[in-house]
């Protein structure tokens, strides 16, 4: 383990309005498992009824007119378009990363997704058919959605992702080893991986469904943003739970905070389950409420999700007609 | 004004020696302290005949009480329920030992028959007992479980008002004084009783047992003297919760009533002073509601 | 780190207008006295203008009820009371509680748009707090009209007659359902003067319970002034006084009634202390604050309006807290992302502001939100003071306002001596993951109410009131009936 620092995770600096971050990085250091363990004691416990009803009242907030339209323009570009299945093929990557480029070819303006999200074994074929677009590859990788391998087996699903040109990997923590206390274990491999990915970002899945208490979120946050997390994000979409807003207030808490004592900025993705605009602009509230606008941009927050961005045209569509159009208007990828 | 005869009088005499005669004093803290002004008053017997010298009790001596009754109250009610129901049936213990007296003192004020004042006695020492067995259920029967719509535990309990004040009935000395005290005190309120102007000594009997009833001083407390010179004091003082104005006629208690108002008290206004009911008990207590969050 | 992030502010991104309608209210341009089931002219045929306070636009004319006016009233309670609800069952009554609850529900956003538009507050709190409240209380109040034989009060409970129901402007529908639901269930009639700054939604419940067929004079609501409400409170016909309002007022009516026999409950101020420990959930805790001071403009007689803060954490608590307070929408009450609406009334507007000149004058420091605020209307910015001390005014006295006292304390024992150091005892809030320290807390603190890690909850099962100055009596649950029955 490494890292310097002996920052305190309470705060107290001064009061101030603005939010004002340390300009230098003051990552706290890990150097062992103690130390990990009295550094995840010190964080505030999460009561989960107050954290529900904060998200469920900045659900009731209404985004009318140019708000809502630069929302769902935003929502588009966070969106990682996503395809995990067994029986994915080149043909369906290729259609997926067409979609990405091109929303909706009749209007250039509605902007590209963030990234395309696929299993390891297609991102050579998505980065051939992306090419020099913006859209960056994601690959979910160490044995997802499970997580049930060797670290070896892990690192090297990761390396074979990478140099086949994936810029992000989605990993997955290690939830046995977290259920069953060994976090120093869970700390230890994201940090391999993080070693692993070069210079991709790294996004570590959280699978808060399977965490299940909003203190576990929590700690699982600052675990992986600890151990060189780029991205925290939700779940896997594989499970019973996947994305929902008080977790991801909990997790927005948690880079907002991070963001205070090290001076690092992680990003939160949320994944599985979001279909609806409805759902996608109630998390950008969230963001906008909880950490800041700084947030709301594709660099720090993500969508991963595959039938939410035919909703996302539809309603920006409707916005800008003033009426409904047929679900046949957008692409079925 | 003759000397009546009581009942230990008559055994001393007929050793043939000088008796020793009692002082009444105040109860105040847990001592029995003449009134700061020095000052006592004559009772009388029913018939009219010479009965004690008492202490008369000042407002300073009622400021006072309140002073004690405030300072102990929260050590009586942080006492387990258990343990305030042993104190109240000791009471009822040592009011058995020296019943013959109270009933002396009861017949001699209320001018009854033997028969009738140990009546009295054994209903007043029943009635603490039914109050001793109280200080344990009252909570279960007053309190609740509440259900909300949400995600909280929510109960509610009944809490003591706090200092509660008791302007003592007239006429009934030990009966309704018991009543009066009891309820109250069970809930886990303290008390300042202004005793009957004509017939305190009961009272004032009762607060010597109580002393030896492992009653916390200042959690009773009992001022004899005249009613109207001192329950004004009571019912304006801003540290009392609460006020009984069983001992007063109407026109006095509306009075009172008013002046009561000028820090919100808790007025109970004369009901049956032989009453042993909920209404009594409930008089002087609050319902304290909790909330927490339920969540994992 | 970018320049981008440094210089972020939170909620930087503009929410555009999203105003419920206006029209939804339907108002009329005049409302009359509700006495024996007709909305009637006050015999002195005066009348006065209740406002928008969020514009200061007059809303309707409203009668201002005379001496005679409340005689009439009060008589046409009493025979509703001899001729028809005295022999009505419970089971009955029962079903007329229930009809109104529906009712309410069904016009639950005419009744939200109607008291956003009298009060100021934002519709986001009477749409999803009062209204459906008030609609819960009837519902539950329903169901114990024919119970009472089994709600610990002996066998066969008796009303107590004519019950004189003065309420305030803060929650004006949701008081009048916290009034009449239990009073109706127990058996009684009433007569019923909501606000003089707030009417409305006490009239349109008298529409309500026309539509439900409640008998005439069963309920009859006055609309006026404090005049009117000393006419009631004096009333020889009238058994039975509730009153929510002001301390002061309170101990008026007290002195009034000392004498009469009527009964009496009074739900008065507060100055509820909001104790916060290291150990608290520190993101739901904020929220707590935020709730327990802002929520309803402070106009709330249980509001945390003392925060003790363990001194350890005193420093980051508010330094979050003042992040937060600044992030808050204050606005058009009729905006459905407005936070914090409309001070109530010009008066209490001003009331206010000499309360908080104090806080500078005895050296608090004072945060107020940089929140812009609308040129017309009666608005104040939300605001903290620190450094408060116990024998500051703006900790003793009760604002009434957005207006926050943090003070702070080192043991829990110093934490409970502090929350009760006051005469009133309505609430107060404790926020500790240790449930120990919570319950020993909570036993010790003399307030009405206490919420664990949570702050300004209401529910109809829930009793509701206050300590010492803060009144006595309890409102909801089992123990709100009590108020209403002779025992």
């Amino acid at each position: 383990m490494s890292r310097v620092s002996t920052a305190p995770l309470r705060l107290v600096t001064s009061v101030d309005r603005d939010v004002q971050l340390p300009r230098a990085s003051t990552l706290p250091v890990i150097e062992s498992e103690v130390q990990l363990r009295a550094l995840l004691a010190g964080l505030s416990g999460v009561d989960a009824v107050g954290a529900e009803a904060r998200a469920a009242k900045l659900a009731t907030r209404s985004l009318k007119k140019s708000t809502k339209l630069a929302a769902l323009d935003l929502a588009i570009a966070m969106v990682d378009l996503t395809t995990l299945e067994g029986a994915d093929t080149p043909g369906r990557v290729t259609s997926l990363c067409a979609k990405a480029m091109r929303p909706y070819p009749s209007d250039p303006s509605v902007p590209s997704v963030a990234a395309v999200c696929v299993y390891p074994d297609l991102v050579g074929h998505a980065r051939h058919v992306l090419g020099s677009s913006s859209v960056k590859v994601a690959s979910v990788a160490t044995s997802f959605p499970s997580g049930r391998a060797s670290l070896n087996v892990k690192l090297l699903d990761v390396r074979e992702a990478v140099s086949a040109g994936a810029d992000e990997i989605d990993m997955v923590i290690d939830r046995g080893a977290f259920l069953s206390g060994r976090l120093g274990h869970v700390f230890d491999e994201v940090v391999a991986v993080k070693e692993a990915c070069g210079s991709a970002h790294l996004k570590v899945i959280l699978e808060t469904g399977e965490l299940v208490t909003y203190d576990n979120v929590r700690r699982a946050s600052w675990i992986a943003m600890l151990g060189g997390a780029d991205f925290i994000k939700t779940s896997t979409g594989k499970v019973g739970v996947n994305a929902t807003l008080p977790a991801a207030l909990v997790m927005l808490e948690a880079v907002r905070d991070f963001a205070e004592v090290a001076g690092a900025v992680i990003g939160v993705k949320v994944a599985g389950g979001i279909r609806s605009s409805k759902d996608a602009l109630r998390y950008l509230v969230l963001i906008n409420e909880t950490t800041g606008s700084a947030w709301l941009s594709p660099e720090r927050f993500r969508f991963g999700a595959s039938s939410l961005l035919n909703d996302l045209l539809m309603q920006r569509l409707k916005q800008r007609r003033g009426s409904y159009v047929r679900a046949d208007e957008f692409s079925g990828d | 004004m003759k000397v009546v005869d009581t009942a230990w009088k008559r055994t001393s005499m007929s050793e043939d020696r000088l008796d020793v005669r009692k002082t009444y004093k105040l109860l105040i803290n847990g001592a029995f302290p003449r009134s700061e002004s020095g000052r006592s008053y004559e009772v009388t017997t029913a018939k009219g005949e010479f009965h004690a010298n008492v202490a008369q009790g000042s407002r300073k001596d009622v400021r006072d009480a309140v002073v004690a009754a405030r300072a102990a109250q929260s050590k009586w009610w942080s006492q387990s329920a258990y343990n305030r129901g042993q104190v109240i049936y000791r009471l009822a213990e040592m009011a058995e030992s020296r019943r013959d007296e109270l009933a002396e003192h009861v017949r001699l004020g209320e001018g009854l028959t033997s028969k009738k004042s140990q009546a009295s006695v054994s209903r007043a020492i029943d009635r603490i007992v039914w109050y001793a067995g109280w200080t344990d259920k009252i909570a279960q029967i007053l309190g609740s479980s509440n259900p909300v719509a949400g995600p909280f535990f929510n109960f509610s309990v009944p809490t003591p008002s706090g200092v509660v004040g008791v302007l003592a009935e007239q006429d009934s000395s030990l009966e309704a004084f018991v009543n009066a005290v009891l309820a109250p005190i069970a809930v886990g309120n303290t008390v300042v009783a202004i005793a009957s102007e004509k017939r305190p000594t009961p009272a004032v009997l009762l607060g010597e047992m109580s002393a030896t009833a492992d009653f916390p001083g200042g959690v009773l407390n009992i001022v004899t003297g005249i009613t109207g010179e001192v329950a004004p004091t009571l019912a304006s003082h801003e540290d009392v919760d609460g006020i009984d104005l069983a001992g007063v006629d109407e026109a006095f208690g509306d009075e009172l009533a008013q002046l009561a108002a000028g820090s919100i008290k808790r007025v109970l206004r004369p009901g049956p002073s032989d009453e042993a009911s909920l209404r009594r008990l409930r008089a002087f207590v609050e319902t304290s509601t909790v909330w927490h969050t339920i969540g994992q | 780190m970018s320049e981008e992030l440094t210089n972020s502010r939170l909620g930087a991104m503009a929410y555009d207008p999203a105003p419920e309608s206006a029209a939804i209210a339907r108002l009329k341009p005049a409302y009359g006295l509700f006495i024996n089931g007709q909305f009637s002219d006050p015999s002195s045929h005066e009348n006065f203008e209740t406002l928008n306070p969020a514009n200061e636009e007059p809303l309707a004319s409203v009668a201002q009820a005379s001496v005679a006016d409340v005689d009439r009233a009060v008589y046409a309670a009493r025979r509703a009371y001899d001729t028809i609800w005295s022999k009505t069952t419970g089971a009955e009554r029962s079903k007329y509680l229930f009809r109104v609850a529906r009712l309410i529900q069904e016009r639950a956003r005419e009744l939200a748009v109607v008291e956003t538009l009298d009060n100021g507050k934002p519709i986001r709190e009477s749409r999803d707090v009062d209204v459906p409240l008030a609609a819960a209380h009837f519902f539950y109040y329903a169901g114990w009209a024919d119970k009472l034989d089994h709600a610990g009060f002996g066998p066969d409970p008796k009303p107590l007659g004519v019950a004189g129901q003065i309420i305030p402007w803060n929650f004006p529908l949701l008081m009048a359902a916290w009034k009449l639901a239990p009073a109706l269930a127990a058996g009684n009639t009433c007569v019923l003067k909501p606000a003089e700054t707030t009417p409305l939604s006490a009239l349109l419940l008298a529409e309500i319970l026309q539509q439900a067929e409640l008998p005439d004079g069963v309920v009859n609501i006055i609309t006026g002034d404090g005049a009117a409400g000393a006419a009631l409170v004096d009333h020889p016909g009238v058994d039975k006084i509730a009153f929510t309002g002001s301390t002061e007022v309170g101990r008026l009516i007290q002195q009034r009634v000392a004498s009469s026999h009527k009964h009496l409950t009074l739900e008065l101020g507060g100055k509820g202390a909001n104790i916060v420990f290291e150990d608290a959930p520190i993101d739901e805790m904020i929220e707590g604050i935020i709730d327990g001071i802002f929520f309803n403009q402070g106009h709330v007689c249980c509001a945390g309006s003392r925060l003790l803060v363990q001194e350890s954490v005193a420093d980051d608590v508010l330094r979050r807290l003042i992040r937060r307070v600044d992030q808050l929408r204050v606005g058009d009450p009729l905006d459905k992302n407005t936070d914090v609406g409309a001070i109530n009334s010009a008066a209490q507007l001003a009331r206010i502001k000499e309360l908080t000149a104090y806080g500078e004058e005895e050296g608090a420091t004072r945060y107020t939100s940089s929140c812009p605020l609308p040129d017309k209307g009666y608005w104040f910015a939300p605001t903290v003071f620190a450094d408060v001390s116990q024998s500051h005014r703006i900790a003793r006295e009760e604002i009434f306002g957005p207006v926050l006292s943090v003070l702070t304390f080192r043991t829990p024992e110093e934490a409970v001596a502090k929350a009760n150091n006051t005469n009133y005892g309505l609430a107060c809030g404790v926020w500790s993951e240790k449930g120990s320290r919570t319950l020993w807390v909570a036993e010790r603190l003399r307030a009405g109410v206490v919420w664990a890690n949570t702050y300004n909850r209401f529910d109809p099962a829930s009793p509701f009131g206050g300590v010492r100055e803060s009144g006595f009596g309890r409102e909801g649950g089992r123990h709100g009936l009590e108020a209403y029955l002779n025992v």
